[in-house]
């Protein structure tokens, strides 16, 4: 299932991401997963948190940019040449990755967050092809990972 | 509706009449009872009897704001201080204050000077106005405030400073009509729009000035406050707010040419302009009795048009500001003013118009940065989307100034939203 990214526009001035993590601790939100991307004069944080929803407030009461992005969790099995598989489908399928970081990585899986230009028919890709994607429960509270 | 017809509707002739006979008088106030007119016109060997009218305003010499700062704080004041009844002031970013005073007829002429911008925006004595201009020495507040009492509106003396309360205001009152800058008004807007309360209100109409907007500026506080908005100018040497303002068909700011003679020129040559040519605006205030300023020099530059308006309305109207003089940045040999930019950015609608505009010299070469607020709609948590942003702000600006732009994405509300008037430059050349 599709499941939501809180990203943030962070300026590159000091301050800015503790900022953002003090926010989400004081409202105890955990962030399961992240990954920064800087461009010369900003940076987009993108993270997989508790409550995504909740988070966006938070950080919009303290005048930050963030929205909630679609994206989804793919386990691919901790076998070499897994990966290579999935991309190759979508490559297949004409889907185009705009993004992907690892979101953990366990004994049997390595998870990872893609962000694509047509997520459905992902979904149905990846399904057909006999992997699994993390449910939002899954994603947020570090549930069934193994 | 039209405040005062006989004083806004005259012909040409009679306005000529009025304006010359006034000025026949002022000309003489001022070079009996201040000694800084009379050694001027001395100088140029002008005698009060050579002015005969309109005709013969050309041959006066210039008053700039250097000159009221050399006359600080009352050298130019033509009556007695007993008989001035109030002092406004504005804080000069360089040097002393301005000082400007008022006789007890300068302010009911300034009560009627807002009474009939207030009018000419549809407001009446039904209305309920909140004030939210400085009150003090800025003659914002008390201006906008005494017009609109005498209008005979309810007037809600806000002042600038709390935004929570004048919503709260704003709201509990069933406010219809507000005073305040256009930038203010926005920050207001965003604030309402925050807590889902932008389509609250019973706000209609706003009067916004006190600092340069556009007319894309207007439609967007028109759009999003779904009120009407309207333009009102004035500046405190020659008055203070209300000594133009445009009406619902926003095709310039009509002068009250019956206190105020406009006048464009060249801002190098000093010569006249033509009838809708560029340049800088020069009021001689005809009925001030405190402070009778003879071609004050105004730094805006706008231009000026004696056609008869859609509204009924005669008298002379100015084009919305093209900037001032004194804000003209020179960037590489190349003009650029603020709103320039502003336009720009409304034009291409996929920012918010807040800016800010750094020039700074690196190796010996000017660079212009100009930092924009992203808007929430339009922030996407891609790079790809992020720089085309960029590239294509930067593209607009560059056609917009003829200028290459470097173009810096900022979190919204980052930059400073003014109460007062807006800082939109900062300027970090060193020219000495
Ligand atoms: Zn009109």
């Amino acid at each position: 299932m599709i499941i939501k990214q809180l990203s943030v526009f962070i300026e590159n001035t000091e301050g800015i991401l503790e900022c953002v993590t003090d926010t989400l601790c004081k409202h105890n939100i955990n962030i399961v997963s992240l990954s920064l991307v800087d461009a010369s004069e900003y940076s987009v944080l993108r993270m997989i948190v508790s409550d995504p929803e909740r988070g966006r407030e938070v950080l919009k009461e303290e005048g930050l940019l963030a929205k909630l992005t679609d994206v989804i969790a793919v386990k691919t099995p901790q076998k070499p040449g897994m990966l290579h598989d999935i991309l190759t489908a979508f490559r297949d399928a004409n889907l185009h990755v705009k993004y992907m970081y690892t979101y953990s990585s366990s004994e049997n899986y390595a998870t990872v967050i893609m962000r694509l230009s047509k997520l459905d028919t992902a979904l149905s890709l990846i399904k057909q092809k006999g992997y699994e994607v993390c449910t939002d429960k899954e994603a947020y509270e570090i549930v069934n990972l193994n | 509706m039209i405040w005062n017809e006989t004083k806004e509707c005259m012909s040409r002739d009679q306005i000529n009449n009025l304006q010359s006979a006034r000025l026949r008088k002022m000309v003489k106030r001022a070079y009996h009872n201040v000694t800084f007119y009379r050694k001027k016109m001395q100088q140029i060997g002008l005698e009060p009897g050579d002015i005969n009218g309109v005709e013969d305003l050309h041959k006066l010499p210039f008053t700039t704001k250097q000159d009221l700062r050399d006359n600080y704080p009352f050298g130019l004041f033509a009556v007695p201080q007993s008989q001035i009844v109030r002092v406004h002031a504005s804080s000069g970013t360089t040097g002393k204050a301005t000082v400007v005073g008022y006789t007890r007829r300068d302010i009911e002429i300034w009560q009627e000077c807002v009474a009939r911008v207030l009018a000419m925006a549809g407001v009446g004595s039904h209305d309920i106005i909140q004030v939210a201009y400085g009150y003090g020495l800025f003659t914002g507040g008390l201006g906008l405030h005494y017009g609109a009492e005498n209008l005979g509106a309810t007037v809600i003396p806000m002042s600038t400073g709390n935004t929570q309360k004048l919503i709260t205001l704003m709201q509990d009152f069933k406010v219809t009509a507000i005073a305040c800058t256009p930038s203010y008004l926005l920050h207001i807007a965003e604030v309402l729009e925050e807590a889902g309360q932008i389509d609250n209100t019973h706000l209609k109409v706003a009067i916004c000035g006190a600092e340069p907007w556009t007319d894309n500026m207007r439609k967007q506080i028109e759009t999003k406050l779904n009120i009407k908005a309207y333009d009102i100018y004035g500046l405190s040497e020659v008055m203070g707010p209300g000594v133009a303002a445009d009406c619902k068909f926003h095709k310039g700011l009509h002068v009250y040419e019956d206190h105020f003679i406009p006048e464009i020129i060249h801002p190098e040559t000093l010569e006249p302009c033509k009838e809708g040519e560029v340049g800088e605006l020069v009021f001689t205030p005809i009925t001030k009795e405190a402070l009778p300023l003879i071609r004050y020099r105004t730094r805006d530059l706008t231009s000026i048009t004696y056609d008869e308006c859609e509204c009924g309305r005669t008298i002379a109207r100015i084009s919305r500001f093209k900037g001032r003089s004194d804000d003209m940045l020179i960037i590489r040999g190349v003009n650029v003013f603020p709103s320039q930019v502003e336009a720009a950015l409304l034009e291409m609608g996929e920012t918010s118009p807040h800016y800010l505009m750094i020039v700074d010299r690196i190796n010996n070469l000017d660079v212009l940065e100009v930092q924009v607020e992203v808007e929430e709609r339009y922030f996407s948590d891609e790079i790809k989307q992020l720089d085309s942003l960029t590239k294509k702000i930067a593209r607009a600006l560059h056609t917009a100034l003829g200028l290459s732009v470097k173009v810096r994405l900022v979190e919204p509300r980052t930059i400073e939203r003014s109460q007062g008037k807006a800082k939109r430059v900062i300027d970090r050349r060193k020219f000495d």
